[in-house]
């Protein structure tokens, strides 16, 4: 008891701050922006990635419409996409964002370098999550009479879902993290409150708030991402 | 029917240009089994490639029921291959549709009624004898009932030609029979003229009518399974029924080999040679079995040394006889069939 009571006097003046009643409101709507952003890039990244990662993957070689030239154009606009670290494509691409959406701050300037990082990255990880299904199964829906449309959903996408279901959690979480960092350009979200509160004003309490958020939205993510992948699988659905 | 002509696969071009396939030519019947056999890397799966066109030959044709499949482009050609159904090797299922999903696969792209389909694969199911596994997954299945939901898929679009490219590879004793039996029931019961591309010598003798030999690209022998196996000179026939380790002989015997050359062989022929000879007749080794309806097969028989009309008592028992060099050593016929079909490993 004694102990206890000498050692909170200590503790307390170090998580000084804002006081735990006042951090939902200052929190929960950060928060509802950072979900806002991740979602409507991440809707952008599937409709946008998909497509890019299947068509990288068929003109490679043994896919549908091999295209050496196109393959390995594509192939170099991903890597390119994928090589800028987020901060510095952030800044490199202002003036596109700026042509985008007429603004370099708030939630609509951050989603256009979160969108342009996460295709290519999401692209690839289709491309691997295709890799892994069988050659077989896409020459078994070919000599089945398919169109390349229908090999390509019915065979290929079909086969490679719980794959690219864990693609999406991967790329959503890495865009949680995106969303961060552009919280430091002042796009707003949890990262924007972390760095404004946490870092430049030593608030303590928002700092180690905003950690707990943060971690416990991401294991919320990975959990919802492998249930939903195990529930694709047919021989993993019943454990 | 199906009729190859010429067939011929180049990969790549220039210097580094490699042959895989040289002018194969052949036709199946309608309700024929064809086999083509031969080592890994001898061309056995770009043939089955060529034949679905997976691949484009490099010259020759493929001609089903008339259409030359070679000539057409990539949209007619959709239509024309549903006239050959392909049983891939085991696994080729869809893993996330059920048994009968996996057989609508065809049906769907088809673009039939969902009640047409429904009732196709019903039809389907029912005749490969898997009626009570429609809704199951592949990984609920075993290797012979995904082999036979495999079959039913390539049988969806009623085609006239059916192609098993290393159907029965990686089954187990059972399954292997099981499917080549189905195989066998569709060619009599459909009129389908199949194309059984496989390593294993006993799918053959069990399924073929007529065999070839793929060796280094080239089918350097084919014919009639039964005329192959009784083919004392045939490397195929060797092949196809190949010699077994046998027994010593006792002292002072000498080791023949002797093979069925006719389909007239009585049952009784050691009895009868050992009389004709008048000498002990030792049986070392032996393999006979039916093929189409008469005996094949190939016996290692001990005679006294000396006994000079063996070859001709052989021959009216329509037997083919070859006395072995150095007894007792291992056959040496075993080795050299082994060794003509290792010889397209190449």
């Amino acid at each position: 008891m004694s102990a206890l009571a000498a050692a909170v006097p200590t503790v307390a003046p170090a998580l000084r701050g804002t006081p735990l009643a006042d951090l939902p409101a200052l929190l929960l709507p950060a928060y509802g922006q950072t979900l806002l952003m991740v979602g409507i890039v991440m809707a952008l990244v599937v409709a946008l990635g998909t497509p890019l990662g299947v068509v990288v993957f068929n003109t490679g070689p043994g896919g549908l419409f091999p295209a050496p030239r196109a393959h390995t154009a594509l192939s170099w606009v991903v890597n390119l996409g994928r090589s800028l670290p987020f901060l510095i494509l952030m800044a490199a691409i202002i003036p596109v964002t700026r042509l985008l959406v007429g603004t370099t701050i708030g939630i609509p300037a951050a989603v256009v370098p979160m969108t342009v990082a996460g295709v290519p990255f999401f692209a690839r990880l289709v491309e691997n999550a295709l890799r892994d299904v069988p050659v077989s199964v896409t020459e078994v829906a070919r000599v089945s009479g398919g169109s390349p449309w229908q090999v390509v959903r019915r065979a290929q996408l079909h086969e490679a879902v719980p794959a690219i279901i864990g693609s999406a959690t991967v790329n959503t979480i890495a865009m949680i993290e995106y969303s961060a960092i552009a919280g430091t350009i002042g796009a707003g979200g949890i990262g924007y409150v972390a760095v404004t509160y946490g870092y430049q004003r030593f608030d303590h309490s928002v700092m180690v708030a905003t950690i707990v958020v943060l971690v416990a939205t991401v294991a919320a993510v990975q959990f919802a991402g492998d249930r939903l992948a195990r529930r694709a699988t047919p021989h993993l659905r019943r454990a | 029917m199906i009729r190859v002509e010429a067939l011929t696969k180049v990969y790549g071009s220039g210097p580094s240009a490699v042959t895989v396939l040289d002018g194969v030519d052949f036709a199946v019947e309608r309700g024929e089994v064809f086999a083509v056999v031969g080592a890994s890397g001898a061309g056995k799966s770009t043939l089955a490639h060529c034949l679905n066109l997976l691949e484009r030959p490099t010259s020759g044709s493929v001609t089903v029921n008339g259409v030359e499949l070679s000539r057409l482009r990539e949209r007619d050609l959709r239509a024309a291959r549903r006239a050959i159904g392909t049983v891939f090797q085991s696994s080729s299922l869809l893993s996330r549709s059920t048994a009968a999903e996996n057989v609508a696969l065809p049906l769907d792209y088809l673009g039939v009624t969902p009640a047409e389909r429904d009732a196709r694969v019903a039809e389907l199911l029912e005749r490969v004898g898997l009626s009570h596994r429609a809704d199951h997954h592949p990984f609920q299945l075993s290797g012979g009932q995904r082999q036979r939901v495999g079959i039913a898929r390539a049988l969806a679009l009623r085609p006239s030609v059916l192609l098993a490219d290393e159907a029965t590879s990686g089954l187990d004793p059972e399954s292997t029979r099981s499917v080549l039996s189905l195989l066998r029931e569709l060619r009599d019961d459909l009129g389908l003229s199949i194309v059984l591309i496989t390593h294993e010598m006993d799918a053959v003798r069990e399924t073929a009518d007529r065999v070839g030999h793929l060796q280094a690209g080239r089918l350097v022998e084919s014919g009639p399974v039964a005329a192959l196996l009784r083919d004392p000179a045939s490397a195929l026939g060797r092949a196809l029924q190949p010699l077994r380790p046998h027994a010593a002989p006792a002292p002072g015997e000498r080791v023949w080999t002797v093979t069925y050359a006719s389909g007239a062989v009585p049952a009784d022929w050691l009895l009868r040679l050992s009389e004709q000879l008048r000498a002990r007749v030792s049986l070392l080794g032996a393999s006979v079995e039916g093929s189409g309806g008469t005996g094949t097969g190939w016996a290692v028989v001990g005679l006294p040394a000396g006994a000079e009309e063996v070859l001709d008592a052989l021959a009216g028992l329509g037997l083919h006889g070859a006395p072995q060099a150095r007894p007792p050593q291992q056959p040496a016929r075993s080795a050299s069939g082994a060794a003509a079909l290792a010889g397209g490993a190449r």
